[in-house]
C-alpha cells in the first residue's frame, strides 16, 4: 500500500522535490537556538504574578513587600505602561484599542480570566522572583464570571466590559454586551431555497475551548538599552507583530524595537500575539538588565490564546437527488476576554465547499472570561466544519448517497460565487474528492465494527506583505535573506523557488531568517501564505538578481543587454555562442566587475490560491467503554504544488493529528467557578503517538494561477475536516450522532444509554 | 519551587532519625515522580528533601518460593519488569508496573512512592492488595507490617507516623492455581490517570474450574483504593461462570462510591467498574489456568 502519494501535474527541477532542510543538522544535534538559549551577561529572570479569578475588580496592589524582597530588582504594574498616564481624551479613537492591548498584557483595572497578568517582576534568578511573587498583595472584588458562549450571550450574563456596545453590521448596539459583534453574509433567497428543497434538516453543535499544544512555551529576552534602543529575542510567528505590539503599547516608534526571531518550537497561530514581550521591555527599562521570561506549560494554558469554543446551528436543504437548494447557519464563537474571535472566519468558511444559489450565514464574536484566543490553525473553519459536514452525513445517510457522491455533486469549483461575494479561481475540491473516492481506503471493504466517515475542509490561504533580499556571492552562492519565520520547512521551501528561478542547484542557496532591522516588512508566517507569499518574494529578487547578472555580462562583453539571454542558469549571448557564462563562471567575476549583485523584492501578493482537503477515517469504538480508536486515516489535499512534498506531507499529518485531538479528547474543562481545572498535558489530553495510526497522504496538484509554480498554502486546510470524519464515523460504527465536541468516551456511553442500548 | 535542603541517608536509622526530628518538615524522596510535579507546582512544600534511595534495605528486589517477594520501596518499576522472575511469577505486578508513565518515567517511580502518595487513582495499589501486599515499616519505634489495604487513609494520606518510612513491600508467593492481573481505563493509550482501575487475583482448584478464593480491588472510585471484599468473597466455592462473574462484578460495582470530575461521571464511574472487573476477572483466569 502506498502511503504517500503524490498526483502530480508539472514538474520542475528543484521544485517539487526533497531535499535536506538547512535547519536540520541544529536541530537534530540540539544546537538549534531557541528563545531560551537566549543568556546575555547579566540576564535578570522575570516572573508574573497572576489572577488567580477569572473575573475580578482589582481593588489594590501592594508591591512594597516583594520589592524589598533579596534579590528583586524591580516590579511592575499596569500603572507602569503608558496607557496608565494617558487620558480618554488625549487617545480619542485609539482609547478603546490600546486599553484592550495594554491591559491584556498587564491588568490595570479587571482580571478577566483566570491567569491574567497583574504584576511582574524582575530578580537575579527563577526562584527569586518565584518566592518575590508571593509577596505581592492584591486586593480582589470577586465578579460572577461566565466561560460559556451562549451563556455569556444573554442579557443578564455577567459583563466582561462595562462600555462595550454590539457592532451589529455597523450599527452600535444602544447598550453595554458581550457580543462585541454581530456580521452576516447572504446571498439568494433562503426561504425560496427552503421552500423548494425535498429535505431539509437543522441541528445544533458546541465545541470546546481547545489549545494549539506547541511544545516551547512562550518567552521572551527583552533588552532597553540606556540609548533608547530595545532588542527582543523571542519565539514568534511575526517579528514585525511583535515589534508593532510591543511599539504600540509603550508608545515608541517601531524602529526603535528591533525583534530578533529565535528558532520556534511550534506555534500554529498561537505564537503571534505579544504576551510577555512589554512587561520585560519595561522590567528592563527600569533595571538597565537584559530581562528574560519564560512560562511554564500551566501558563501556556491559561493565559496565551487557545482557539474558541462555539456554539452552532446549521440547516442545509436538498432535493431528493441531493443538491442542496439553501443553506443557513448561526455562529457563536467565544474571543475570551478581548474581542477577536474567528467568528466571521467561521461564517466564509462554513459553506465554502459547495455551490449552493441560496444561503445566509450569521456569526457572533462574543467575550467571556476566558484567556483571549488566538489563531489556530484555519481559525475559525475547523469549528464551521464540524457543524456542517456532520450535517451533510446526516442528510446522505436520509438520501441513502454516498457522502463523496453527494459532495461531488454540490462541490464548489471555478466560478462558484461564494456567500461572502467573492468568486472561487481555479480550485481542487472536485480532484480531492476523487482522489479520495479513488483512494484504496475509501474502497476498502469495512471491517465488522469499523466506522467509516469522510469530511472535506477550507481554508482560503492568505497572501500580505514578505521582502526578501538576495546577494550572490562570488563563489556563485546566493544568500537568501528573509523575515518569514521558519515553523514548517519554509526556508527550504522558499530555497528552492529561489534555486528554480535562478537554475541553480538548491545547495547554491543558503537561507536566513533576519530581524526586523535587517529586511523589509513581513507578515506573520500563518495563514498558509509563507510558501506562497514570500515564495513569490523570492522568486521576485531571483529575477532582480538574474537581470541584473544579464547587465553585468553585458558590460563585460561590452554588447547590449538585449542581446542577452539568461537560460536554466547560464547568462549567455543570444548570437554568439562563444559568450557563455555559469552562473558561477559570472559569479566569480563581479568583484572585479562592479562589485556584488543583490536583488530584492517586497511583494503583497492577492493571487492565494484556496486550499481544500478531504479526509476519509476509520474507527472503531469500544461499546463497553465507548472508547474510540482510530485504525486508519487518509488526508487528501490540493497544494497547488508542492514545494516540498515531505514537509507537505508533514502539515497535512500534523492538521490530522491535531484535528484528532480535537474530535476525541482535548478540551478546557471549567469548575464553577470558572477555572480551568485541567491545565496541564497530562489532563489536557492531546494524542500521543500510540493513539494515532499512520496518516496516510495524498497531495492533489491543481496548479494555483496566482503563483509561478503554482503553489497554493497547505499549513491549514487539513485541521479542517477531522472532527466531522471522525464523528461521521463514530455515527457509522454505533449509530450515535455526536454534535459536541470532544466526543470522549464518556459521551459515547451516554449517548448510548440515553438511546436505550448500553 | 521553594529552595530546599537535601539530604541522603544510607542507612534506615539515620534516615528514621532525620525524619522524627525534622517532623512535617520534611517529605521523602523515592523517584520523585510524584513528589517533584507536587513540589514544582506547589502543591507540597518541603523545607527538608530526605532521599531514602541510598539505602540498601530499600533496593531490594528477592523473590523465594517458600517466603515470596521483597519488593524494596525504592525499586523503580523498570528493574521490577526487567526482573525475569518476578515477570514471570507476578503478572498482576508487572501490568501496574508497566501502567505508571512513560519508559522515563518508569526509571525513577517506584511501586513504593506509588503506594505512600495515597492517590486514588495509583495504579500499583489495587494490584498489590490483589496480591495481599503487606507494607513492611521501620519508625523510631521499631518495625511494623500494614497491610496495603489498610495504608492509604485519605487522599494523599497514608498510616505511616511521624518518622515512619516504608521499607519494603513483602508479597506472599502465589498459591498453585492462581493468577492475577490490573486494568485501568483512560482515554488515551498512554500517560493518564485512571478513570476507573481494577486489580484482582484469583485461586482455582486443581480442575480449573472453580474459585478457592479471590481479591478484588478497585482505583479512582473513592477516597482511597478500596478493598472489595464483599465482591472477591462472592466467587469462593463458586464454578467459573459467567454469571459468577458477573454477579463479582455487580458487588465490585457496589463498592465504589466515586465522584464525578473532569475524568469521569459517577455513572461512567460505576459502570466501568462493572466492565474492567469482568475483565480482569477472565484474565486472572486464564493465567491461573496457566494461559
Ligand atoms: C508523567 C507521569 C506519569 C505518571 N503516570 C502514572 C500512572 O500511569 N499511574 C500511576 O499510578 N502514577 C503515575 N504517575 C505518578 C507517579 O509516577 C507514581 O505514583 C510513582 O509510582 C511514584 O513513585 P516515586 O518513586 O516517583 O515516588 P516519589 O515521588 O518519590 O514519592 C511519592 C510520595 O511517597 C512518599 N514516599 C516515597 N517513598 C516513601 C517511603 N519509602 N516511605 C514513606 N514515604 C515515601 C513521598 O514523600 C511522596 O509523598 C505519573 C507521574 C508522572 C510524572
Amino acid at each position: 500500500m502506498i502511503s504517500n502519494q503524490v498526483l502530480s501535474e508539472v514538474e520542475f527541477n528543484v521544485v517539487g522535490k526533497r531535499p535536506l532542510r538547512p535547519d536540520g543538522v541544529d536541530k537534530v544535534t540540539g544546537r538549534a537556538q531557541y528563545g531560551d538559549d537566549t543568556n546575555l551577561t547579566g540576564t535578570l529572570r522575570a516572573k508574573v504574578l497572576r489572577s488567580p479569578h477569572p473575573h475580578a475588580r482589582i481593588k489594590s496592589i501592594d508591591t512594597s513587600k516583594a520589592e524589598a524582597f533579596p534579590g528583586v530588582r524591580a516590579v511592575v504594574t499596569a500603572k507602569d505602561l503608558p496607557f496608565a498616564s494617558l487620558s480618554k481624551d488625549e487617545l480619542g479613537g485609539e482609547y478603546t484599542a490600546l486599553k484592550y492591548a495594554s491591559d491584556h498584557m498587564l491588568a490595570s483595572d479587571k482580571a478577566l480570566f483566570k491567569g491574567h497578568p497583574i504584576a511582574a517582576l524582575a530578580a537575579v534568578n527563577a526562584h527569586v522572583a518565584e518566592s518575590a511573587l508571593a509577596l505581592i498583595q492584591v486586593e480582589y472584588e470577586v465578579l460572577k464570571p461566565v466561560v460559556d458562549v451562549r451563556e455569556a450571550m444573554k442579557d443578564d450574563a455577567p459583563l466582561i466590559h462595562e462600555d462595550l456596545r454590539t457592532n451589529d453590521m455597523g450599527e452600535t448596539g444602544d447598550k453595554p454586551s458581550n457580543i462585541a459583534t454581530h456580521m452576516s453574509y447572504s446571498t439568494g433567497d433562503i426561504d425560496k431555497g427552503f421552500a423548494e428543497a425535498d429535505l431539509v434538516m437543522e441541528n445544533e453543535y458546541t465545541t470546546a475551548t481547545v489549545h494549539q499544544g506547541y511544545i516551547e512555551p512562550h518567552n521572551t529576552t527583552a533588552f532597553w538599552n540606556s540609548d533608547g534602543q530595545l532588542n527582543i529575542w523571542t519565539s514568534t510567528q511575526g517579528s514585525f507583530q511583535v515589534r508593532g505590539t510591543v511599539a504600540g503599547v509603550l508608545r515608541i516608534p517601531v524602529s526603535q524595537v528591533k525583534v530578533i526571531p529565535m528558532e520556534i518550537g511550534g506555534g500554529f497561530g498561537g505564537k503571534i500575539t505579544a504576551y510577555l514581550d512589554a512587561i520585560c521591555a519595561v522590567l528592563s527599562k527600569k533595571t538597565g538588565a537584559p530581562v528574560k521570561a519564560l512560562m511554564t506549560r500551566t501558563e501556556v494554558f491559561e493565559a496565551s490564546g487557545p482557539a474558541p469554543a462555539s456554539w452552532m446551528r446549521v440547516k442545509i436543504g436538498v432535493k431528493n437527488n441531493g443538491k442542496m437548494t439553501a443553506v443557513e447557519a448561526e455562529i457563536a464563537m467565544d474571543a475570551g476576554a478581548y474581542p477577536g474571535s474567528p467568528a466571521m472566519q467561521a461564517i466564509v468558511c462554513a459553506f465554502a465547499c459547495y455551490d449552493v444559489e441560496n444561503g445566509k450565514v450569521d456569526g457572533y464574536d462574543v467575550v467571556d472570561n476566558k484567556p483571549k484566543t488566538a489563531a489556530y490553525r484555519a481559525p475559525g473553519s475547523p469549528q464551521a466544519a464540524f457543524a456542517v459536514e456532520s450535517l451533510i452525513d446526516e442528510i446522505c445517510g436520509e438520501l441513502k448517497m454516498d457522502p463523496i457522491d453527494f459532495r461531488l455533486l454540490n462541490a464548489a469549483k471555478e466560478g462558484t460565487r461564494r456567500i461572502e461575494g467573492l468568486v472561487a479561481r481555479r480550485i481542487g475540491l472536485v480532484e480531492c474528492l476523487e482522489a479520495a473516492r479513488d483512494h484504496d481506503h475509501y474502497k476498502a471493504k469495512l471491517d465488522e465494527g469499523i466506522g467509516r466517515g469522510v469530511a472535506c475542509g477550507y481554508w482560503p490561504n492568505r497572501g500580505f506583505q514578505s521582502s526578501v533580499v538576495m546577494t550572490v556571492n562570488y563563489d556563485g552562492v546566493v544568500s537568501l535573506i528573509m523575515g518569514s519565520v521558519d515553523i514548517g520547512g519554509t526556508r527550504a521551501s522558499i530555497a528552492q523557488q529561489a534555486a528554480e528561478t535562478l537554475g541553480i542547484a538548491y545547495e547554491d542557496v543558503k537561507p536566513t531568517v533576519v530581524d526586523t532591522d535587517s529586511i523589509g516588512y513581513t507578515f506573520i508566517t500563518g495563514g498558509s501564505r509563507t510558501a506562497f507569499a514570500t515564495g513569490l518574494a523570492a522568486i521576485n529578487a531571483a529575477e532582480d538578481v538574474k537581470s541584473q547578472m544579464v547587465s553585468r555580462a553585458a558590460k563585460i562583453w561590452d554588447t547590449d543587454e538585449d542581446d542577452i539571454e539568461y537560460v536554466a542558469g547560464i547568462v549567455q549571448h543570444k548570437s554568439d555562442e562563444e559568450l557563455k557564462f555559469t552562473f558561477k563562471d559570472l559569479a566569480r567575476q563581479l568583484a572585479t566587475t562592479g562589485g556584488s549583485i543583490s536583488g530584492r523584492a517586497s511583494v503583497d501578493p492577492t493571487g492565494e490560491g484556496n486550499g481544500y482537503a478531504v479526509h476519509i477515517v476509520d474507527v472503531t469504538v469500544d461499546p463497553d467503554t465507548g472508547k474510540t480508536d482510530v485504525t486508519r486515516f487518509t488526508a487528501v489535499q490540493d497544494a497547488g504544488k508542492a514545494v516540498h512534498p515531505s514537509y507537505v506531507e508533514g502539515q497535512m499529518q500534523g492538521g490530522a493529528v491535531q484535528g484528532i485531538g480535537w474530535a476525541l479528547n482535548e478540551e478546557y474543562f471549567f469548575d464553577d467557578s470558572g477555572k480551568m481545572m485541567n491545565p496541564t498535558f497530562l489532563d489536557y489530553r492531546m494524542p500521543t503517538s500510540l493513539d494515532l495510526p499512520m496518516i496516510d497522504t495524498v497531495i492533489v496538484e491543481v496548479a494555483n494561477p496566482g503563483h509561478p509554480y503554482g503553489v497554493r498554502g497547505v499549513g491549514e486546510a487539513s485541521i479542517v475536516p477531522p472532527m466531522a470524519a471522525i464523528g461521521n464515523a463514530v455515527h457509522a460504527a454505533t449509530g450515535h450522532r455526536m454534535r459536541s465536541l470532544p466526543i470522549t468516551p464518556g459521551r459515547i456511553l451516554e449517548a448510548g444509554w440515553e438511546n436505550g442500548r448500553s | 519551587m521553594e529552595p530546599f535542603d537535601f539530604v541522603s541517608p544510607t542507612t534506615i536509622e539515620e534516615a528514621v532519625k532525620t525524619l522524627a526530628s525534622a517532623g512535617d518538615q520534611a517529605r521523602i524522596l523515592a523517584g520523585g515522580t510524584d513528589l517533584l510535579v507536587q513540589m514544582r507546582a506547589g502543591r507540597r512544600t518541603a523545607p527538608l528533601v530526605v532521599d531514602i534511595k541510598g539505602i540498601p534495605e530499600l533496593n531490594v528486589l528477592s523473590y523465594d518460593a517458600s517466603k515470596g517477594l521483597t519488593l524494596g520501596a525504592a525499586v523503580p518499576c523498570y528493574k521490577i519488569y526487567e526482573d525475569e522472575t518476578v515477570a514471570k511469577v507476578y503478572p498482576g505486578l508487572i501490568d501496574a508496573a508497566f501502567l505508571i508513565g512513560g519508559i522515563q518515567i518508569q526509571g525513577r517511580a517506584s511501586i513504593g512512592g506509588n503506594i505512600c502518595n495515597a492517590a486514588p487513582s495509583g495504579d500499583a495499589i489495587p494490584a498489590v492488595i490483589a496480591l495481599r501486599g503487606v507494607c513492611n515499616v521501620a519508625g523510631p519505634n521499631g518495625t511494623r507490617e500494614i497491610l496495603c489495604e489498610d495504608f492509604c487513609t485519605a487522599p494523599g494520606q497514608n498510616a505511616l507516623k511521624n518518622g515512619e518510612i516504608l521499607v519494603s513491600i513483602s508479597i506472599p508467593a502465589p498459591q498453585a492455581n492462581s493468577g492475577a492481573n490490573y486494568l485501568r481505563f483512560i482515554p488515551r493509550n498512554e500517560m493518564d490517570i485512571a478513570v476507573v482501575g481494577v486489580g484482582t487475583s484469583v485461586q482455582l482448584d486443581a480442575s480449573g474450574q472453580n474459585f478457592v478464593s479471590a481479591r478484588i480491588a478497585l482505583a479512582s472510585v473513592a477516597p482511597t483504593p478500596v478493598f472489595a471484599t464483599e465482591a472477591g468473597d462472592s466467587l469462593a466455592g463458586k464454578a467459573v461462570s459467567e454469571e459468577a462473574i458477573q454477579q463479582a462484578s455487580e458487588l465490585a460495582m457496589a463498592a465504589a462510591k466515586p465522584i464525578s470530575d473532569m475524568r469521569g461521571t459517577i455513572r461512567q464511574r460505576i459502570h466501568l467498574i462493572g466492565v474492567f472487573t469482568r475483565r480482569t476477572l477472565n484474565i486472572a483466569i486464564e493465567r491461573a489456568r496457566g494461559g
